[in-house]
């Protein structure tokens, strides 16, 4: 195996419990995002444009859909003689078969991949973040600092912090101290959940973290206050831009509208920092003569013979005469019927609306504030002529006409 | 007849001249149409679609377009181990420089030809603009038992030099006319052609000793009675690109759902390059009517009956009507442009106004600054 100085380990086992319906048949890093993205194609594209050619990632949760999505890596420009893309699922061992405990068990199940790259230097990051990121120049000053391992740190308005791992830094960029989503942060620096550690630092303390009965063996709670602890370098490298966890069905919708709001610092069409992904093979889309496309992101073989106002409308999406579509994420293969109408909601793969079906409600036109949310329609689902669907509802089962 | 028996050829230069604007600097393969397709797409994904694993690309002249579109075939699923996707090279053996005919391309080919194991050939030009069921041409060759079986579209003729067929009422062609007129109502080839290897080999062979240059009329006017050449006729939307005229014509068929569905048949998908643009945003008050868009596009302003490539800027204030805007077409703030046709990375700068009629539209070359 060639030498390779940096390679990248993406952890991509989560589950994503809070999008529910939407992780139910797939891990949180393929769900489908701005418009022809998934998550992952994020950190996958930023590794390829930042020159990392070697990519472990770890799957655990629904790994098939996410493993087929990656393939031999080929879209991203990662399948590559010697290192490219690697799917690390968890394995049988001679002392019995383990899942990975925590994301620092997920790598040390995973040394021995890494040590056949001989890396200097191993960038951990997670499949859950929509961001562009010059990994390469987090990886000089990692070199610069003569750091043990560095973290990416965003400054986050202070009524947040306390939803985050926050740091504490000197003025040459040492991490002095770490908060753990404390109730009141004296720090607005959080944690992106990107780190560059030196090979040889982490592959001790992965050894050792392991050999702790009492460790939950993940990075954040376990191996990197050993670190700090033992007083190992650690540095913060300031990160400026838009990044976002979209941990939440609310910060699902809203991250994907995002797109649409030219005051988000997130531009997609950026020849040198392309977001690669897998493309199906659709013909261009087609606005009918009597459709009304405004404020909108819509991709390849989509047909609109409707009203789509303020959405994300993925590939392969219909909206026929009549339809109304607003404030909406539509995924692959939707199809939204004749006089239908689909307001602030998430409808995921493949799911039909039909005829005069109400999709979720504006926030204005809904009587009691507490209870409305965005709706969410699982993948494949119906729902049938005149039905109507609540606000904050998330459809799981086929919906009747009517109901 | 087994699918991977089966070698594809395509003339990525036929009837280059039928579209010199384009063409210039270019092949009629590598013509772009429809927003994000090339013109060579149409038959390739054909070839693929009916299970064809190996291709071979003759060219003639001004190809680097076709071989950044092709490179190894990938999109195509052509990127094979073996063969998969040949590009063939003008190939001079004495005498014959460049491949200027449709005979002189083929004898170019011949060492190919020959040392393919495949035992039939399928052939097509690149101004075919359709999502032909190749499948079916197939099977229609191996139930005739025909020498050779060419597509046929019944209608007017394009204004090429192509052949008009008359047939029995068993569709063996009888009688081949050579025409360079619009004629209504007739039986025209489509170009498309299954044969066996051998036979194309031997053919051509004869026309080399005999010095015979025209495949058309060398090979198969001449030898109408002696062979048995069957024509299969083509019910659905095809168009052969004859002029700009024709170009913009076919294009803007495709705004009708019947043309555009038969095109784009979801079981046999037109596959192309991928260009990992972003999806296209349409602006807050963007007003886009019966337009066939691409990804990659920002739309800001008005646009109806149009066909809109990857990566078209329509500021606000623009009104665009019945055009053809290619790959990174400009339009300033306040533009008005009616039936035109734009090159790739055309710009029109703010406030001009090119208005010409549906049956004479305008054409602005590559990377043109208005």
């Amino acid at each position: 195996m060639q030498k390779q100085e940096c390679i990248a380990m993406l952890l991509a086992g989560g589950q994503g419990s809070r999008l529910g319906v939407l992780t139910k048949y797939l891990a949180k890093p393929a769900v489908p995002y701005g418009g022809k993205y998934r998550i992952i194609d994020f950190p996958l594209s930023n590794c390829v444009n930042s020159g990392i050619n070697t990519v472990g990632v770890l799957t655990q949760y629904q790994p098939l859909e996410l493993t087929d999505y990656i393939g031999n890596g080929q879209p991203w420009d990662l399948d590559r003689a010697s290192g490219g893309v690697h799917v690390l699922s968890p394995y049988q061992q001679i002392k019995g078969s383990q899942w990975y405990k925590g994301t620092a068990n997920a790598i040390y199940q995973n040394i021995h991949f890494i040590d056949r790259y001989a890396p200097e230097y191993v960038l951990i990051l997670s499949g859950d973040h929509i961001y562009k990121m010059d990994y390469a120049a987090m990886l000089d000053f990692h070199k610069a600092k003569d750091a043990a391992c560095t973290i990416a740190m965003l400054e986050v308005p202070w009524e947040e912090a306390s939803r985050f791992g926050l740091m504490h830094t000197g003025a040459d960029g040492r991490i002095t101290a770490f908060e753990e989503k404390p109730k009141n942060p004296k720090s607005n620096q959080a944690s992106m959940g990107v780190y560059v550690f030196t090979w040889a630092k982490l592959r001790a303390y992965l050894i050792a973290d392991e050999a702790r009965t009492d460790s939950s063996n993940d990075f954040g709670n376990d191996v990197i206050p050993a670190m700090h602890t033992a007083g190992e370098g650690m540095f913060a490298f300031p990160f400026e831009g838009y990044w976002k966890d979209v941990g939440t069905i609310e910060s699902l919708w809203e991250a994907n509208l995002d797109l649409l709001n030219p005051k988000v610092d997130l531009d997609l069409s950026d020849p040198d920092w392309k977001i690669y992904s897998r493309n199906p093979a659709s013909p261009p889309q087609f606005v009918a003569a009597g459709a009304s496309v405004q404020d909108a992101m819509v991709s390849a073989g989509c047909t609109i013979e409707g009203t789509v106002d303020f959405s994300i409308l993925f590939p392969q999406v219909t909206v026929e005469e009549d339809a109304l579509v607003r404030d909406s994420i539509l995924m692959p293969g939707v199809t939204v019927k004749r006089g239908a109408k689909v307001q602030y909601a998430i409808v995921a793969e493949n799911a039909v609306i039909d005829e005069n079906a109400a999709v979720g409600a504006r926030p204005e036109d809904f009587e009691s504030p507490d209870g409305w949310g965005i709706t969410v329609v699982g993948s494949g689902l119906r729902v049938g002529c005149g039905a109507v669907i609540a606000p904050s509802a998330m459809l799981e089962y086929d919906v009747e006409g009517g109901e | 007849m087994r699918v991977n028996n089966i070698l594809g050829i395509l003339f990525s230069n036929s009837y280059d001249e039928a579209l010199p604007e384009i063409t210039n600097m270019r092949t009629m393969g590598s013509v772009p149409f429809a927003g994000r397709y090339r013109m060579i797409d149409f038959p390739l994904s054909g070839m693929v679609n009916c299970g064809i694993t190996k291709v071979g690309v003759i060219t003639k002249s001004n190809y680097r377009s076709l071989m950044d579109h092709l490179a190894q075939g990938r999109p195509w699923d052509l990127a094979r181990k073996h063969e998969g996707m040949v590009l063939l090279p003008p190939f001079s053996s004495g005498g014959v420089a460049g491949n200027q005919t449709r005979m002189e391309g083929l004898c170019g080919a011949l060492e190919f030809l020959k040392n393919s194991r495949e035992e039939f050939v399928v052939m097509s030009d690149c101004h075919v603009v359709g999502n032909l069921d190749y499948r079916a041409l197939l099977e229609a060759h191996a139930a005739s038992g025909a020498d050779i079986t060419l597509a046929a579209k019944r209608g007017t003729a394009p204004k090429l030099d192509c052949m008009r067929l008359k047939t029995d009422d068993a569709m063996r062609v009888r009688e081949i006319a050579m025409s360079h007129d619009a004629a209504a109502n007739c039986l025209y080839s489509l170009n498309t052609f299954v044969l066996r290897k051998a036979l194309l080999e031997r053919l051509l062979q004869d026309a080399m000793n005999l010095g015979r240059g025209d495949f058309e009329r060398d090979l198969l006017q001449a030898n109408v009675q002696s062979l048995r050449i069957h024509a299969v006729e083509i019910p659905d939307f095809v168009r052969l690109i004859d002029s700009l005229q024709g170009y913009y014509d076919a294009s803007m068929a495709l705004l009708e759902a019947e043309n555009r569905h038969a095109l784009f048949d979801a079981r046999r998908p037109i596959l192309t390059k991928v260009q990992d643009d972003m999806p296209t945003i349409y602006g807050l008050r963007s007003r886009v009517k019966n337009c066939l868009v691409t990804d990659g596009c920002q739309l800001e302003g008005e646009a109806e009956h149009c066909i809109l490539s990857r990566g078209v800027r329509i500021e606000a204030g623009a009104v665009v009507r019945s055009c053809i805007l290619m790959q990174g077409t400009y339009v300033g703030a306040g533009v008005r442009l009616e039936n035109v046709i734009t090159d790739k990375a055309v710009t029109v700068k703010p406030g001009k106004t090119l208005v010409s009629a549906e049956n004479y539209p305008i054409y602005l070359g590559k990377k043109i600054v208005v």
